[in-house]
């Protein structure tokens, strides 16, 4: 789960770029951005992405490749691994909130989450990577040095810490890595 | 082990339907529980269990529990675009009826159904239309039939209003009252607002035009299902339904009784695909 607010789409471009395509892991991200149209963010990130991007559906699965939150809309993950939307309130002035979508996932998949927190003006995403960590989830927070707004990883660092604190292009590897043990593990 | 908060959530869900009538049994779980958590939350409770006390022993929190859990505000012409179509789409058709029905299902507060009401107004149809407005909240219908919207909201429903093509200018419509606006008579006279859940209740009338949008969202695909069948019987054939734009009827028109008119509209036509025989039977009660 990924979130990402000012400063986010170069990290999130880099942390794409960088990827496997082996990488199967679903990757969900709310991005804030102003109009509800995100068409043109799904093409911008796809030029550069190895994996897929698309935008998540209602009633959707979640399957391998890259996931954005509609505009204007909460993105939220049901426990049978399905994406759901709701219009109801911003939460701390965001919708799609990063908040909102972190503690769904916490909530449904508990300690099978990741959640990345990337750069941002404001501080959502702080209580979702929160609900991560308790749930036993992984937490992941963009190096403030190298975010061009610092002040959201900060904050989600200042909550709940980090099982990592890592630039985007490590960020991405960190990720691999999850990943590529996990299907060790496997065999 | 069965999770606490899990158990707290169902109990309260059974206390809802078999205390009140209210059925959530089959709402998208996420949602759901987040609006739950919020409830407990506003009233500053401990846990869910203290929620259900609350709702089994205080009667009077029952319709702000129900404001809080159905459909949430909204905003005059959310989507400008979509009205747009529904101008140029759905009105030019609707004007060959002597009578026009318009079900909106999930009213919230209103917005709307006034955007429809001054629409409606403008293409010369309003005169030959009755519009049903329909929510479960009590508390959502009582603000709805106010026709009151905040002032500080004008400026952007006005360019929303704009932006849907509309003709004048959107504060004709309103008189100033204390920080809102009033919507003017002239445009609440054909509108009935009623009490009507689309998880329990059936058809009450055969519409032309039925708009649920970001409704859908909020239910599990079964009740889904049934909220579309529902929308089906209650059309003419040709009819059109409008859906949120974000939501599709991909997962929940089992019997193909809709087709895909405009996909960013997410609006659909009644197709001529008989309905299975079983159907929801009760009716809703409309309120005064």
């Amino acid at each position: 789960m990924i979130g990402a607010s000012a400063g986010g789409l170069a990290a999130l471009r880099v942390l794409l770029g960088a990827l496997d395509l082996r990488f199967a892991w679903p990757l969900v991200t709310v991005m804030h951005i102003a109009e509800p149209d995100i068409s043109g963010l799904v093409s911008l990130l796809g030029r550069t992405s190895v994996l897929p991007v698309r935008e998540a559906h209602s009633g959707e699965a979640l399957a391998a490749g890259v996931w954005l939150a509609p505009g204007n809309y909460h993105l939220l993950i049901e426990r049978d691994a399905k994406f759901a939307l709701s219009v109801d309130a911003r939460v701390a002035h965001a919708r799609p909130s990063i908040d909102v979508l972190f503690e769904s996932a916490a909530d449904s998949f508990a300690a099978r989450v990741i959640g990345v927190v990337l750069s941002g003006a404001n501080d959502d995403g702080a209580r979702g990577l929160a609900a991560i960590r308790a749930a036993g989830g992984l937490a992941l927070v963009q190096d403030p040095d190298s975010a061009e707004e610092p002040t959201m990883p900060r904050a989600a660092l200042q909550r709940c810490g980090a099982d990592a604190i890592l630039t985007p292009a490590l960020l991405a590897a960190r990720l691999q890595h999850e990943f590529d043990s996990c299907q060790t593990r496997k065999r | 082990m069965a999770r606490r908060e899990d158990i707290e959530l169902d109990l309260f869900i059974g206390a809802l339907k078999r205390r009140y009538g209210y059925d959530f049994s089959d709402y998208a779980q996420a949602s759901l529980r987040r609006r739950v958590l919020g409830l407990v939350s506003h009233y500053q409770l401990a846990n869910i269990s203290q929620l259900t006390e609350k709702l089994l022993h205080d009667e009077a929190a029952l319709p702000d529990i129900i404001a809080q859990l159905s459909v949430p505000v909204s905003e005059m012409f959310r989507d400008p675009e979509v009205f747009a179509t529904l101008r140029s789409e759905v009105f030019p058709v609707l004007a060959s009826y002597p009578l026009i029905n318009i079900w909106q299902a999930g009213c919230a507060r209103g917005e709307e159904v006034y955007s429809l009401a001054i629409l409606l107004h403008e293409a010369g149809l309003y005169e030959r239309t009755q519009i049903y407005a329909t929510d479960m909240s009590p508390r959502a219908l009582e603000a709805a039939r106010e026709g009151i919207v905040p002032a500080r909201e004008l400026r952007q429903y006005a360019e929303h209003y704009r932006r849907a093509g509309g003709q004048h200018t959107l504060s004709d419509y309103f008189h100033a009252r204390y920080g809102h606006l009033k919507l003017d008579d002239s445009l609440r006279r054909n509108v009935v607002f009623a009490a009507h859940n689309l998880a329990t209740d059936g058809p009450f009338c055969e519409a032309q035009l039925i708009l649920c949008r970001n409704v859908l969202i909020y239910f599990r695909s079964s009740l889904q299902r049934r909220a579309v069948a529902l929308f089906a019987e209650s059309l003419v054939r040709g009819g059109w339904l409008c859906l949120g734009t974000k939501e599709s009827l991909r997962f929940s028109d089992e019997t193909g009784s809709f087709t895909l008119v405009d996909a960013a509209s997410a609006l659909y036509r009644r197709s001529g695909a008989p309905l299975p025989l079983s159907t929801p039977a009760a009716k809703p009660h409309a309120a005064s």
